[in-house]
């Protein structure tokens, strides 16, 4: 076991490496500079201003000279610039991004699993009952319809005309001088549109997967064995079954974990929500290669991170795994 | 268990957001002397010769002041110098500046100031885009404290309008790197407004300063709020988040119009200082007969367009000024007007036959072409949509193709590969067609990007910018107007309408050419 995991962690090394070469090339492929977006079409901006900015962001030094240094600094973990007119480091403005994004990936993560497999499990148990049939019709409405949409039409009953929720941000205005229980009740609020409107449009994928694998189960023979024996349909659903359906959800799990840092861009975009999906976004629109790649090399850790912890987790959970790697 | 314990969660919420004591309930009541304003974009660096973004601009506009500036009916004015002299041969400028002016941490302003500005953004470590007007300039001192002399090789009039650039405070900055300065998000002016906080990603807040020189604003605070969607402020609005905003033409038209809507907030509407133009790639045969871009004029109907794309929100374009303002001519004699007979007739003229599948043709080749404009751009798209509709009556058979911002400079115009472009133009302030128009801008990446060359329009663009008499600048304009009308060189289509929408509680507005903001600090709350 040991064994395994220091070679898995140690090909981890090569293949961030590879990661980032492949998308600071592709990065670089994309027509337009930096520089190209700041002064395009600015009846101010001369050649010779061009060629400044260009030399200020070191533009003008060839491709991989630029990523020579570029991996020099990520060694120092130093994530350089923005190349935005801002030019902050990278890192401060991921840092300040981060956190928001996180806590509203987890709590929709939490209630998407909390409320997914529950439903698929129905709906697997009631298979092709009315239940099974309103719960998949309930399901693929959130995937179908449009985030945006939805949201617009949420706002307006609840924000214009209910009056009940705030209807952007994540703060009201002047919440800093409240106390600590209203600063966090304003932030409750602002939350309650966002993540319902998040979880709703996500059911569908888990669910119908948590659903197609309790059908499975439920059709192998120790199952049919227990029902022989006489053994509780709750306690054959629940004990038996369950815990063998569960397991590819771990891997599931395991690939969510880059998405915590992810947002969506329309998403935050509707709600004014501060995250990483807008900055993202934003980073490749202005061709903010620094950004673009602090972020990506970020993703690509945690993806790799992920696929290692659910192998980990299937191992530990699956005897079958854990003892056919010895 | 969990779908219980989300539902108390939300129940929970809906009375705590009922309840009369929650602080949100209060501060919406009291609003008071708070101005908030909603933006789509961030601004990006407080120090405004380091960026060029319009919500940078915004604040720092409240937050610094410039030496000159433009009054409501967009002539210059005194700001930090109180008067000025430009020197009988128009090389040399002479700024007084106001006395007793104080930045917002206390220090006096000073002449130093105003070097200090000149000289950092003249700086070649820089890097700024601002730096062109100012490199005019041959010489700059500051003989005394409240005296700054800047001397130029040749007379240049759009000097004058240059010096409204915000000056920016040499104690804080003078020896430093500007680039890495605390200032960019954190800035000190003169201005009416003090920096006082920047939560990143949602709102910059202003407070007004007490000392200003003109007076203190009304308005005690200025709250800039970032939202990015365009219906999500609406919602805003309509809920009492934000207390200004600019409308689409939708918006303007359809959507704010009831009788309650009306009582909450004031409509304004005026010319923005914007254009959009259909332009032809000079360096092709096909556009180079005057004819065909005539005929092209003609057979398109902007008040159609404007009533289709803008819903009337905006006014026909006939050259590349703002409607109103001083160099714009009123009745230009030599513009094509919408005439679908005479489009034909110029086009058999210039040899062009009908063919049987209804297209111009000549010499067997077909009048045909590309029209490119950027995505994201709904107006223009549908622009283009109802000028291939218009063309194809006269018999010219157009495409559209829509690109991304970036690969459509780089791959297209930097490089000329382009027939036709839809695309649109700020109008600056001062009238100088300079880098747009003048021959010697065609080079890659310049502004001339469609080839126009004309040895008349040259002569007349330099003639306007070497001298500060109105009068013979105007009439320069006004000449440059009627070439451009009669060549063509571009179909001008439309000027849009700025739709800004603010709060009925919000009083003292005065609506002039310059649009609402000019006497912001007037502002007030009964």
């Amino acid at each position: 076991m040991a064994n395994y995991l220091i070679k898995r962690i140690l090909m981890l090394v090569p293949l961030l490496l590879g990661i980032t070469l492949i998308t600071f090339t592709v990065i670089h492929l994309a027509p337009g500079e930096p520089v190209e977006m700041a002064t395009a079409m600015s009846p101010k901006a001369s050649a010779a201003t061009r060629a400044r900015l260009r030399e200020f962001y070191g533009l003008d030094k060839p491709l991989h000279v630029q990523y020579g240094m570029w991996l020099s600094n990520l060694s120092r973990l130093d994530f350089g610039r923005s190349f935005a007119p801002d030019n902050r480091p990278v890192l401060d403005k991921i840092k300040e991004r981060i956190p928001i994004t996180i806590s509203l990936n987890v709590i929709a993560l939490i209630l998407e699993f909390g409320l997914a497999l529950p439903i698929g499990i129905m709906a697997a148990v009631h298979r092709d009952t009315l239940l099974d049939r309103a719960i998949s019709v309930f399901v693929f409405v959130g995937f179908a319809v449009p985030t945006f949409w939805l949201a617009l039409l949420c706002m307006y009953l609840f924000g214009v005309k209910l009056g009940w929720l705030p209807i952007s941000g994540i703060h009201s205005l002047g919440s800093d001088q409240w106390s600590f229980f209203w600063r966090s009740a304003d932030l409750a609020r602002h939350l309650v549109l966002p993540i319902s409107i998040a979880t709703f449009g996500s059911l569908a994928g888990l669910s119908r997967y948590m659903r197609s694998t309790m059908i499975e189960v439920l059709s192998q023979d120790y199952i049919t064995t227990a029902r022989a024996k006489g053994v509780r349909e709750r306690v054959i659903i629940y004990r038996h079954a369950l815990k063998n359906a569960l397991l590819p959800v771990i891997t599931l799990l395991g690939f969510s974990l880059p998405a915590l840092i992810g947002g969506s861009v329309i998403f935050e975009t509707i709600f004014s929500i501060p995250g990483m999906g807008q900055l993202f976004y934003q980073g490749v629109m202005a061709r903010d290669y620094p950004l673009v790649m602090g972020i990506l090399v970020i993703g690509a850790c945690l993806t790799l991170i992920g696929n290692l912890l659910a192998d980990l987790c299937y191992a530990v959970a699956d005897p079958r795994i854990r003892h056919g790697r010895g | 268990m969990s779908l219980a314990r989300t539902v108390c969660l939300l129940l929970f919420l809906c009375l705590a957001a009922c309840g009369q004591d929650a602080p949100w309930n209060k501060t919406q009541a009291q609003g008071g002397a708070q101005f908030v304003t909603g933006s789509i974009g961030e601004p990006s660096n407080l120090i405004p010769i380091l960026a060029s973004d319009s919500s940078s601009s915004d604040i720092s506009g409240l937050v610094y002041n410039g030496l000159v500036r433009y009054d409501k009916n967009l002539k210059l004015e005194g700001d930090l110098a109180e008067s000025w002299e430009v020197s009988r041969d128009g090389l040399q400028i002479t700024f007084h500046l106001r006395r007793g002016v104080k930045w917002h941490d206390g220090h006096d302003f000073t002449s130093r100031d105003v070097l200090y500005t000149y000289r950092v953004t003249v700086d070649p470590k820089t890097p700024t885009a601002y730096a062109e007007d100012f490199k005019q300039v041959q010489s700059a001192q500051a003989p005394d404290s409240y005296t700054f002399r800047v001397t130029y090789a040749k007379p240049f009039a759009p000097a004058l309008a240059s010096w409204g650039m915000p000056i920016l405070p040499a104690h804080l900055l003078e020896g430093k790197d500007i680039t890495k300065s605390p200032l960019s998000r954190n800035p000190v002016g003169t201005g009416p407004y003090i920096f006082k906080e920047w939560v990143p990603g949602q709102r910059v807040i202003l407070e007004a300063n007490p000392k200003y020189w003109e007076g203190a604003p009304r308005l005690s605070r200025y709250v800039y709020r970032i939202i990015p969607d365009n219906s999500t402020m609406y919602m805003e609005l309509k809920a009492g988040g934000v207390d200004m905003m600019g409308l689409s033409p939708v918006q303007y038209q359809r959507q704010t119009t009831g009788k309650e809507f009306l009582a909450r907030f004031n409509k304004y509407r005026y010319p923005a200082s914007a254009y959009t133009y259909l332009g032809y790639n000079l360096r092709l045969p096909m556009f180079q007969d005057v004819r065909v871009r005539r005929a092209i004029t003609c057979a398109i109907n902007k008040e159609e367009i404007i009533q289709g794309v803008l819903l009337g929100m905006g006014q026909i374009a006939h050259g590349p000024y703002k409607p109103g303002t001083w160099a714009y001519k009123a009745k230009v004699d030599n513009d094509p007007a919408y005439d679908p007979a005479r489009a034909k007739a110029l086009l058999e003229e210039a040899g062009y036959r009908m063919g049987a599948d209804g297209i111009m043709t000549r010499g067997g080749k077909p009048l045909s072409f590309t029209i490119m404009t950027n995505q994201g751009n709904d107006q223009r798209l549908k622009c283009a949509q109802i000028i291939q509709m218009r063309l194809k009556k006269v018999g010219i058979d157009v495409k559209i193709r829509v690109m991304e911002w970036a690969s459509f400079l780089t791959n297209f115009i930097d490089k000329g590969k382009f027939e036709v472009v839809l695309m649109g133009w700020t109008i600056s302030q001062d009238p100088d067609l300079y880098d747009v128009w003048h021959s010697s801008k065609t080079g890659p990446k310049e502004l001339n990007f469609i080839h126009y060359l004309n040895p008349e329009l040259d002569r007349l663009i330099v003639e306007g910018r070497g001298t500060f008499d109105m009068a013979k600048r105007r009439d320069c304009y006004y000449q440059i107007q009627e070439i451009l009308a009669k060549d063509q060189p571009y179909t001008f289509l439309y000027v849009p309408d700025a739709l800004p929408v603010v709060t009925s509680r919000i009083k003292g507005i005065e609506p002039a050419p310059a649009g609402i903001m000019h006497n912001f600090i007037k502002w007030y709350v009964d």
